[in-house]
């Protein structure tokens, strides 16, 4: 057994689960839900048995680095990141339908990093041999992932709230909609996972900062990647001041959610790919 | 009596409001999107052929300095309304919170327990005192000891639990003013520099990225030897290191071998590993053997001089590579006025089958290097850490914790002791609902039996 065959496990799994979510929605059935869910965390497992194989890997290659090295690793640990996160939301809120909108972004990840992203296993440049890559790079992704769950959630929210207010004086939403959790519920789920999201943002963008001062004498140079996180966070803090004391709550926190996610792909692939920086992946 | 408000309560009100604080964030967030765009600090000529803009499009840009936006007198202003912000809003709240926190409701009357949305009432038997002792018991066991107020026959209890959580959000805001103050401090009294240091030399002064004059160091730093591995099969750097040693009136205070991600701090000043090249000619050693007469000669010098042989000829180093097409160390040579060919190092056999008068081989090659170093001073910067230890504290307070009170009343009724109790949380409602349910539960389960 090695790493890619567990990839491809991974990448099968969460197609599996997307499409059993999808039939749960359809089928309201519980045992439907329960399979997909049972099958999110076997490609959980595999996913994270292929990120400790590759870990391997390359130590048995004399190169002595965590497995978050290239832009293809970045990918596959944030697909990892996605059901983290998702997992424990499951665990604590039990709010199966939203599988059905989170786990795509996890399968999309996976099959672009399997089909068009370079899987070879190489050397760190000296400047990124460090731990501080490790703890900046999990805490980074991990509030992405957080964030990911919130954007899934406010496009439920967004389509379930308008019938809501439709179906309000006819009879209750039936149907794939009815499945979906109460807009209330959506509206709260959204929130608690930027709660999450947050403080792992402002965390990485102090490991960022603290490793580029131990590596270069300069926390902050304004590089496209840093400022780009700042936005990031800036748009979040936003949505928490609108949110807490404002009292924003519904339609216009979900916008600024799925806005917020467009930000994060963009500060995590879209520097890379249309801006140039000092970041190394997908250089 | 005028409505109006004056001038300088407008202006409070403006930099005390939410709204602002908002819409700072989002100034802030779109404008920093310019700086990533537009390449900052570089030269006008770059600007107009790598972006194809006109000259006067360039003129314009430059006057609004979107070429250095990030030191801009508008994205400075922005964020000192951002500062301003912050700190008048913290002004005008904390009194309120410093009052809830230091002199809380101990009585709540009916009024206070109509605004309760987590409530109960429990009818019990006994005296006022021996209930009043239970509560007190369950309160200190279940939740926090209560304070406890006697008042027209009626008995009034109080407990909270984290009512520091709500200091939470002074601190987060706090620590954004302390990485700002860190900023500055570093950018009035610190500098960022390099220097070139040949091995084997020492330097006593470094050259600041803008400026023509060096700063002296006040002691000097010697580089030792500089050293790169590669990878194997290729030709990418795994390592580079330079053996710094710091010098005070000729004496050697401290030595360490620097790398990347490794640097060497003394008196403030940080040395970074950040680039090398060769400098010089390399120095050779070969051994030469007369194929005739099998005499075997070695021979040593730098890089362009005639190394003379036995029998009257010379040999001459003309280049060196420290990789070769992956065969390692290699160096180019010609002997007398022939046609040059190449020696390696690892194959010392290979210049057998050439032919001609002697066979050579490539010994030793010593090529030095200088090594580039930045040279950060930022006594900033354990302010900005602060800074930001205060911000992970202050937002772990003031997302995750909340201020949680319980109000208890107990009287005398015509058909037992009637026990109100009632509560709220500042923050995470949903967590206080449950855990409110299970206090209510242990209220029933005491007093009702
Ligand atoms: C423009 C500057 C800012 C102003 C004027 C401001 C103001 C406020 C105010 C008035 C509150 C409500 C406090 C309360 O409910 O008692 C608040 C809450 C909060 N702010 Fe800010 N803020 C600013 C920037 C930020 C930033 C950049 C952050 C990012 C970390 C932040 C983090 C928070 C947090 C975590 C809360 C928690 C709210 C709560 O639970 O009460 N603030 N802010």
């Amino acid at each position: 057994m090695n790493s890619s065959l567990l990839f491809n496990v991974t990448t099968v799994a969460y197609f599996a689960a997307m499409v059993v979510f999808i039939v749960y929605l359809t089928s309201a059935n519980k045992s439907v839900g329960f399979v997909a869910t049972l099958i999110c965390w076997v490609g959980f497992i595999a996913n994270t048995g292929a990120i400790g194989m590759r870990w391997v890997e390359a130590y048995a290659m004399g190169y002595e680095q965590a497995p978050l090295s290239n832009l293809y690793e970045s990918v596959v640990f944030f697909s990892w990141s996605i059901l983290l996160i998702y997992l424990i939301f499951d665990l604590k809120y039990k709010q199966r339908a939203i599988g059905a909108f989170v786990i795509p972004f996890a399968f999309g990840g996976m099959i672009w990093a399997q089909w068009s992203l370079d899987a070879t296993i190489a050397p760190l440049v000296p400047a990124l041999q460090s731990n501080w890559l490790t703890y900046h790079v999990i805490t980074c992704f991990i509030g992405y992932a957080a964030f990911a769950l919130a954007c899934g959630v406010s496009i439920m929210y967004l389509i379930k709230v308008g019938k809501e207010e439709k179906a309000a004086e006819e009879s209750p939403i039936g149907g794939i909609l009815g499945m979906f959790p109460s807009s209330k519920v959506l509206d709260d789920l959204n929130y608690k996972a930027i709660m999450i999201g947050f403080p792992m943002l402002t965390l990485g963008i102090i490991t960022g900062a603290a490793w580029a001062n131990y590596a270069w004498g300069t926390y902050w140079s304004w590089d496209p990647k840093e400022t780009w996180s700042l936005i990031v966070w800036f748009i979040y803090a936003a949505f928490l001041h609108a949110r807490f004391t404002r009292g924003w709550v519904g339609r216009r926190v979900a916008w600024l959610s799925i806005f917020g996610f467009a930000a994060t792909i963009f500060c995590y692939l879209g520097v890379n790919l249309v801006l140039s920086g000092l970041h190394s992946y997908g250089g | 009596m005028s409505k109006e408000k004056s001038f300088t309560d407008e202006l409070w009100d403006f930099f005390c409001s939410l709204k602002l604080a908002i819409i700072t964030l989002i100034l802030l967030a779109t404008t920093s999107i310019i700086g990533t765009v537009i390449e900052q600090n570089k030269s006008p000529q770059e600007y107009m052929q790598n972006y194809g803009m006109s000259e006067s499009t360039y003129k314009a840009l430059d006057t609004l300095q979107f070429f250095d936006m990030y030191h801009s007198y508008w994205f400075l202003s922005l964020m000192g309304i951002f500062a301003v912000n912050l700190i008048c809003c913290s002004i005008k709240r904390l009194p309120r919170i410093i009052k809830i926190v230091r002199e809380p409701t101990l009585v709540a009357d009916d009024n206070l327990f109509r605004t309760f949305s987590n409530k109960g009432e429990v009818v019990a038997e006994g005296t006022i005192e021996s209930v009043r002792d239970k509560v007190v018991a369950l309160l200190g066991s279940k939740f926090a000891a209560p304070v406890v107020t006697e008042q027209d026959d009626k008995v009034y209890l109080f407990s909270q639990k984290g009512k520091l959580s709500r200091f939470g959000v002074y601190v987060t805001h706090s620590s954004i003013l302390i990485i700002f103050l860190g900023a500055m401090i570093g950018n009035i009294w610190g500098f960022k520099a390099y220097i070139n240091i040949v091995e084997g030399k020492s330097v006593d002064a470094v050259w600041p990225r803008a400026g023509q004059t060096p700063i002296p160091l006040g002691f000097e730093v010697r580089c030792d030897n500089f050293e790169v591995t590669f990878y194997e099969g290729g030709g990418r750097p795994k390592d580079f290191t330079s053996d710094l040693v710091v010098l005070e009136n000729g004496k050697e205070i401290l030595k360490k071998t620097i790398e990347v991600n490794d640097p060497l701090s003394y008196k403030g000043l940080t040395f970074y590993q950040s680039s090398y090249g060769p400098t010089g000619d390399p120095v050779y050693s070969f051994r030469v053997k007369n194929r005739e007469t099998g005499e075997t000669v070695t021979v040593k010098g730098a890089q362009g001089k005639r190394l003379a042989l036995p029998g009257g000829t010379a040999l001459t180093p003309l280049g060196y590579a420290e990789s070769y097409q992956n065969f390692g160390p290699a160096a180019q040579v010609k002997i007398g006025t022939g046609a040059p060919f190449i020696v390696m190092k690892n194959y010392p056999q290979f210049d057998e089958k050439r032919g001609g008068a002697y066979s050579v081989s490539l010994l030793e090659a010593t090529q030095s290097y200088y090594t580039g170093l930045q040279v950060a001073k930022d006594p900033g910067v354990w302010v900005v850490w602060l800074g930001c230890l205060l911000m992970v504290l202050g937002s772990c307070g003031a997302f995750f914790l909340s201020h949680r009170r319980i109000w208890v009343s107990i009287e005398q009724l015509d058909k037992g002791i009637g026990v109100k109790f009632g509560g709220n949380a500042h923050r995470n409602q949903p967590g206080f609902v449950l855990s409110f349910d299970e206090l209510t539960k242990d209220f029933n389960d005491t007093l009702s039996s």
